[in-house]
């Protein structure tokens, strides 16, 4: 259900491009407006996302440890899962933003006649690595729409990710990749009990937004053949700020700028932001060096405790009587009054 | 023999409960009130301990009654709760806005391996309070309120957060698979600060602090009555041992303050590594001291709010300036250690009145723990081993096969992995490991620590520990493993029930008890009894016939 209005939405937004610019004429608006609109929103977004989150501080510090911990001179301390420095924290994040450590730890529950195993599944980390290293690619591609001349780096990715040379124009893994890692983030929501249950209208539509970017993408490059010669001089004319609107585009172009102003939209206010989250994870982003180097807290306050003298107070008499030590004597009038 | 209520373990059958089912129910989340069945839930917090702490709405109530007695304005008490935690905590904001629902921490939960209630899941345990933050604190929540995962804050919310926060034991294990981190039990403690606010509190967690502010220690054990447990046990280690071990209480200038958590005062096994302790010490000839005052390493102010952590985190520092220690050294347990590593310098630091950690005995100086001056007994004892300070006979243990638990909050908030293996080893002959998912950083919870270790959550207790029970029952069946070592207090009260009930036959012990029983001493007996005074040859022969 949530999946399917998701999916409706998606191909609402392509059908809302079809009209405006296959049947309509407005070009102006999908191919100029919404653009400018989406960037703006995108970045106002995103920087004031991720300052919302660093206004608020880091009252303790509160790592995850992964590894033995830095305490004997002799134990083999683990400076990557239980960083103790700054370094190795750098280290530790590389690791979990390059490769997604965290998922690669991933294991599978299983029950067999009545024994637990809880083995290796890698099949989640897989799909999100092919998928979000494809989409750098896929993103680094499209400098070629947006740069003049074409930094030389981009030729090189481009050789290197069309390397079968599959078709004319030659065919790029990554677009296969992009839309294979998406398939199956897609199919193991909707197939896997328990994922479906815990899924929102919120996980299933980035899934087919971004879905369908990809193949108006794919559908552009290999079967529409749009004219990119236009297409780069309306890219060229949005980032230089003096915008002019080519004749001749497809408007499954139109269609695919509509999905990617609608990604870049929506980034701020959705889920997508763990792309910026991720850096900022108390359990991830701090040493394991507590005990060593004191953490403070911004907003500490003093706190009502039971003293010393309070509890001597308490049970002075019974200390006394069990012969430990106390600070202050029991009254000599008040044991007198006893008597 | 009278039939067993919900509240004991012998009511509950193992093969029933690892029949457990994972498939989630047809209906939504959200539309699936919580069901109060009796063995899977505590009782509230009283009326006169709230009281005697100050906390919010004091009353006397039951978690069955349709009326919790919440103040009129409870709604508003928790947004505004909300919205406070979300400005002071980073964590709190972003654990919030980052989780993509992946699924990956599903079955990572003891909770919901054992139980698979899907709310078990902590994804879902976390959307509980996600929802209602998205409902009420983000742009799209408020215009498109349940199309964008928002939920209304009810009763019924809060009855169910009351339920599933207080079947978390804040274990960490899901935050080691999550791709962001996302740490379940900062959620949790969020939550449970709030309903605190309502005065909503379990009578498990909230006793223990109030005990604790008052008589120094959870168990509400008085100065004369702590001195009376130890010379007790001082009697059990002379009729053992043959040793006559002396106890130091609260005595100004030692160089050392002693802090362990209280369960090992009361309860067997925790009671035989108190005595490991008192052995220890006395051999080494060290100068040191136990506190009446500061009678409790343990902390479940942990459990209740980060206020409650300070306030009672408090006496430790302020018991070690009176009596002029140099450094804090801590004893066997897991929480203890989170809030010792991880909070306690932040709440009541810096002790600059404190002296960097030295080892009277070997000189080392422990430089991990430089600005906190505490130091984990383990690091203390495997440097006392390695340095070859100790006289160690580990055939005094050849009856024993065991495996170490990495307790939660040792393995996921300090990484204290090899000092204890490193002693065990050196203790003991026979030492199996778990299978590799099941340890260290990846250890799996007792189902009982954070509060909920209590009888009446019983079910509970028996399905959260059964990832644990059956990797114990793993190495029970393959190595022949007969007991279990943890360094925590919590672990050794109610791992001794998982283990009867998933692996019957394996014991369990504490790091220190079998320190002190493989440990040759000056002046001692045969030692024909252990620390348990159970006569060693009739074990070995049991052992031996096994």
């Amino acid at each position: 259900m949530k999946a399917a209005v998701s999916l409706i939405v998606v191909l609402a937004l392509v059908v809302l491009a079809y009209l405006g610019t296959g049947l309509g004429q407005a070009g102006f608006i999908f191919g100029i407006v919404l653009p400018y609109l989406a960037l703006a929103v995108f970045l106002v977004g995103f920087v004031s996302r991720v300052l919302g989150w660093a206004r608020s501080p880091v009252p303790f510090r509160i790592p995850t440890t992964c590894g033995q911990q830095k305490s004997l001179r002799w134990i083999k301390h683990d400076r990557l899962e239980n960083p103790f420095t700054a370094w190795q924290v750098i280290g530790r994040m590389l690791l979990e933003v390059l490769f997604f450590r965290s998922l690669f730890r991933n294991t599978r529950m299983e029950m067999h006649q009545g024994k637990m195993t809880h083995g290796p599944s890698k099949w989640l980390w897989l799909g999100a690595i092919v998928f979000h290293y494809s989409m750098l690619v896929v993103l680094l591609r499209h400098l070629r729409l947006f740069t003049e001349p074409v930094p030389f780096f981009v030729g090189w990715i481009e050789a290197a990710d069309g390397f079968l040379q599959i078709g004319v124009p030659v065919l790029y893994l990554t677009s296969l990749g992009l839309l294979a890692g998406l398939g199956y983030l897609l199919l193991r929501r909707l197939f896997i009990a328990q994922v479906r249950y815990i899924s929102l209208l919120n996980d299933y539509f980035p899934l087919w937004l971004l879905l369908g970017i990809g193949s108006t993408g794919f559908l552009l490059r290999h079967f529409v053949k749009t004219d990119l010669v236009s297409i780069k001089s309306l890219t060229l004319g949005l980032i230089s700020f003096s915008p002019q609107l080519p004749e001749g585009v497809h408007w499954l172009f139109y269609a695919h700028l509509l999905l990617v102003c609608t990604l870049f939209a929506y980034f701020p206010f959705s889920k997508l932001m763990h792309l910026g989250g991720v850096f900022l994870s108390p359990t991830r982003n701090l040493a394991s060096n507590n005990r060593a180097v004191r953490h403070v807290n911004p907003w500490d306050y003093p706190v009502k405790v039971h003293t010393y003298e309070e509890y001597e107070d308490d049970f002075r008499d019974k200390m006394v009587a069990a012969g430990i030590p106390v600070e202050k004597q029991p009254q000599p009038a008040a044991a007198a009054e006893k008597e | 023999m009278a039939k067993a209520t919900f509240d004991q373990m012998e009511y509950y059958d193992p093969q029933q409960i690892a029949a457990v089912s994972h498939r989630p129910p047809a209906g939504g989340w959200m539309d699936t009130p919580v069901e109060f069945r009796p063995g899977t839930w505590i009782y509230p917090g009283k009326a006169k301990h709230l009281e005697y702490l100050g906390l919010p709405n004091p009353r006397d109530w039951a978690v069955t009654d349709e009326d919790w007695k919440l103040p009129d304005n409870w709604k508003e008490i928790v947004l505004k709760g909300i919205r406070e935690r979300l400005d002071k905590y980073r964590s709190f904001k972003v654990f919030m806005d980052v989780c993509v629902r992946c699924g990956a921490c599903a079955d990572k939960c003891h909770f919901f391996i054992g139980g698979g209630d899907p709310k078990n899941m902590p994804v879902l345990r976390a959307e509980l309070l996600r929802s209602v933050y998205r409902n009420d604190f983000t742009t799209a929540g408020k215009i498109l309120g349940r199309l964008a995962g928002g939920r209304k804050l009810t009763i019924d919310v809060i009855k169910e957060w009351f339920y599933y926060f207080f079947q978390c034991t804040e274990c960490r294990r899901c935050s080691v698979f999550c791709p962001y981190g996302i740490d379940t039990a900062e959620i949790t403690m969020m939550a449970r600060e709030l309903l605190g606010l309502l005065g909503i509190y379990v009578n498990w967690v909230i006793e223990p602090v109030a005990n604790c502010f008052r008589t120094g220690n959870h168990l509400g054990i008085q100065p004369h009555g702590l001195k009376d447990t130890l010379e007790f046990f001082a009697e059990d280690i002379e009729e053992a041992t043959g040793v006559k071990v002396d106890i130091p209480l609260n005595k100004k200038g030692a160089d050392i303050l002693f802090v362990t958590p209280s369960g090992d005062f009361l309860a067997d096994p925790g009671t035989f590594t108190c005595m490991g302790y008192m052995l220890l010490f006395h051999e080494l000839g060290l100068n040191y001291t136990w506190s009446t005052y500061a009678s409790e390493g343990g902390n479940f102010g942990l459990f209740t709010s980060a206020e409650t952590i300070k306030r009672l985190n408090a006496k430790l520092y302020a018991e070690a300036k009176r009596l002029g220690v140099k450094w804090i050294l801590g004893g066997e347990c897991g929480h203890m250690w989170r809030v010792v590593h991880q909070y306690m310098d932040t709440v009541n630091g810096p002790a600059d009145f404190l002296e960097v950690p030295r080892s009277p005995i070997t000189g080392t100086v422990f430089e991990n723990a430089r600005s906190t001056k505490v130091v984990h007994i383990a690091e203390f004892t495997a440097d006392l081993i390695k340095h070859g300070k100790l006289k160690l006979d580990p055939s005094r243990n050849d009856h024993i096969r065991v495996t170490f638990h990495d307790s939660c909050n040792p393995a996921r908030a300090m990484g204290l992995f090899e000092e204890p293996r490193y002693i065990l080893r050196h203790v003991c002959n026979n030492f199996y490991e778990m299978p590799e998912n099941t340890i260290r950083e990846q250890t799996f919870c007792c189902g009982g620590g954070a509060g909920l270790g209590t009888d009446e959550n019983m079910e509970m207790r028996l399905r959260g520990g059964m990832p644990r029970g059956m990797a114990v029952r793993h190495v029970q069946e393959k190595y022949d493993v007969n007991q279990l070592c943890a360094i925590c207090a919590i672990d050794r009260a109610t791992l001794v029930t998982v283990c009867d009930f998933w692996a019957p036959g394996v014991k369990v012990t504490g790091l220190h008890e079998l320190v002190a029983n493989a440990m040759v001493f000056e002046g001692e007996n045969e030692r024909k009894l252990n620390l348990r005074l159970e006569p060693v040859d009739e074990l070995r022969e049991e052992a031996g016939n096994a």
